[in-house]
């Protein structure tokens, strides 16, 4: 059985003006880690927003847990726990007012539910009496999370929890979430972050209120279409303006160290022309290579033309 | 090359606590300087006392050949600065933002009227010109607020997080104004937390507890850890960390 679905769900602000979610269906399974992964302005939010209720759909339906989103929004809040993008805590209460606040109003208590947090709760308790306004941004993540689990839900919505982090605690983050996972909570999670796609079961490439691909983040890789090239040199900043110019390419773009472009047509002789074009522009220790696409190439595949004449 | 940033031992206390700790480098003219770190590592602190924000507690630091200590307000107006918190007014349309931020920076009626129209039509926002920056895309918004932070074409930009939540497709363009910034000569000092963007600076410094653990080219610094990516040199130093926090 689905803990999640969504069924031609639309969302709109502004008396329609400004379509944020359009028309999205899917669905996450018991015990599934699934991302939504996508820009600032995609749809995350407002999804995540629906989702705990706190947002009425235009059209369409969704359940959770089996229940629907608007005629049974209050069993909905008590079995799920949400961490909004925006640190919401209170910053004037301490860690421990804070996490006692949320275990009171979801009629529990940090004891009954300890074993719950206690992971989490062990590395931020040395500064339980802190204010929450008062901790650094990894300190901040950690009491949001522990407040959106002292409850025990049975889902977890985490809108964007490594915005802003770095990527030694981002890691951190992502092994936590690993072991709530293995608890059997079911958890849906926004991020922006590519490289944090492959960590999730599923993902759904989001964008413009729609989702462009919905599959486990190695399917998606496999489904590039085209042959995907890595090439660098000594001077990458003109490497990159002389393959802009090169009309047998379909896309190229900076990807790390490497340059990653693909051909509009396959043919064995794309690559040593291509090489032959390039010392003939004069770059040198040039290392060109066949590659393996990531979610990020993928993600930039389906946005359509990278290479900034989108404007 | 003309060095256009310069620090020697430079350091910044809070009472006992050492924010950042005696960090020496220089940073040329033109030149892309990643400033990584963990959060908590001293980044902020140290690019508010490049910035003329935060008074030094010892050490030395010249920016655009201004001393730090002497002369903070002069520096304000030979840099630019954009983070990703704070950039552009929301609640004003483009064309107000890039008035009011020209406007400050001393520029001509005649020249912000000129650059006004320049960067509306470079960004391709001519029919979004007259609306709010609130209904610009995040993507659209960080180019605007770049834009906006070398109008008065600074020796130095200092960019804070600047692509944070931006999608992949519009980094790569932010970072294609960023080249073009810097072949103009603008001196680059940029802080990010997407580990492919340090590959596209051309030095890029590390810090830890308030200390630079590694400063060198991207090629250089995965050659002497002696791995592939520069995410796995930050692993290596970061986790040595003793302090965490922002």
């Amino acid at each position: 059985m689905s803990t999640i679905t969504l069924n031609n769900i639309t969302k709109t602000y502004n008396k329609g003006a400004t379509l944020a979610v359009d028309d999205i269906s899917f669905s996450v399974d018991k015990g599934e880690l699934f991302g939504l992964i996508g820009p600032d302005g995609a749809g995350k939010t407002s999804i995540f927003r629906m989702l705990t209720t706190l947002l009425l759909p235009d059209k369409g339906t969704a359940t959770v847990v089996g229940y629907d989103v608007v005629k049974d929004f209050q069993k909905i809040r008590g079995i799920v726990g949400y961490m909004p993008g925006r640190f919401s805590l209170y910053q004037d209460l301490s860690v421990e007012e804070n996490l006692n606040f949320f275990a009171t109003v979801f009629g529990t208590s940090i004891k009954e539910n300890y074993d719950q947090i206690k992971d989490i709760y062990e590395q931020i308790e040395p500064f339980k009496d802190r204010r929450a306004g008062k901790l650094s941004g990894g300190m901040k993540q950690k009491l949001a999370l522990c407040c959106a689990l002292i409850h025990k839900p049975e889902v977890l919505f985490l809108d964007e929890p490594t915005t802003g982090v770095d990527v030694v605690s981002r890691k951190e983050f992502w092994e936590m979430l690993k072991r709530l996972k293995e608890q059997g909570i079911t958890i849906m999670v926004s991020t922006s972050y590519m490289d944090e796609a492959t960590l999730c079961n599923r993902i759904g490439l989001i964008l413009g209120g729609k989702i462009l691909a919905l599959d486990t983040p190695a399917k998606i890789v496999e489904s590039y279409p085209e042959k995907l090239f890595a090439i660098k040199s000594s001077n990458m900043h003109q490497l990159l303006k002389d393959l802009r110019i090169n009309d047998t390419l379909l896309n190229c773009y900076a990807a790390g160290e490497y340059i990653h472009l693909s051909f509009k047509n396959s043919s064995g002789e794309n690559e040593s022309l291509l090489t032959k074009y390039l010392q003939e522009k004069g770059q040198t220790d040039l290392v060109f290579k066949e590659t393996v696409a990531s979610v990020e190439d993928c993600f930039i595949r389906l946005l359509g033309n990278p290479d900034g004449n989108s404007n | 090359m003309e060095t256009v940033i310069k620090t020697k031992d430079l350091t910044k206390r809070f009472g006992d606590f050492v924010a950042v700790d005696k960090i020496s480098f220089e940073v040329k003219k033109g030149e892309i300087f990643g400033f990584l770190g963990a959060n908590g590592a001293g980044k902020t602190t140290a690019m508010r006392m490049l910035c003329g924000l935060s008074r030094p507690t010892s050490g030395e630091a010249t920016v655009a050949g201004i001393d730090v200590y002497h002369n903070p307000e002069d520096i304000k107006k030979n840099i630019g600065y954009m983070s990703q918190k704070f950039s552009l007014y929301e609640d004003l349309t483009v064309l107000e933002n890039i008035k009011f931020y020209a406007g400050i920076y001393g520029l001509s009626d005649n020249d912000i009227k000129e650059k006004s129209n320049e960067l509306v039509e470079k960004l391709g926002l001519q029919e979004q010109a007259n609306k709010l920056v609130q209904s610009l895309p995040l993507g659209w918004r960080q180019k605007l607020s770049f834009s906006v932070a070398i109008v008065h074409q600074p020796k130095v930009v200092f960019l804070d997080e600047p692509t944070g939540g931006v999608d992949p497709s519009m980094r790569k363009q932010f970072w294609d104004m960023i080249y073009d910034a810097s072949e103009k000569g603008i001196t680059i000092f940029v802080t990010t937390h997407y580990l492919d963007e340090a590959e596209y600076c051309d030095r890029i410094c590390i810090m830890v507890d308030g200390r630079i653990e590694a400063l060198d080219t991207p090629a250089l610094l995965k050659k002497n850890f002696g791995v592939d990516n520069i995410t796995e040199v930050f692993y290596q130093l970061a986790r040595k960390a003793k302090r965490s926090g922002d």
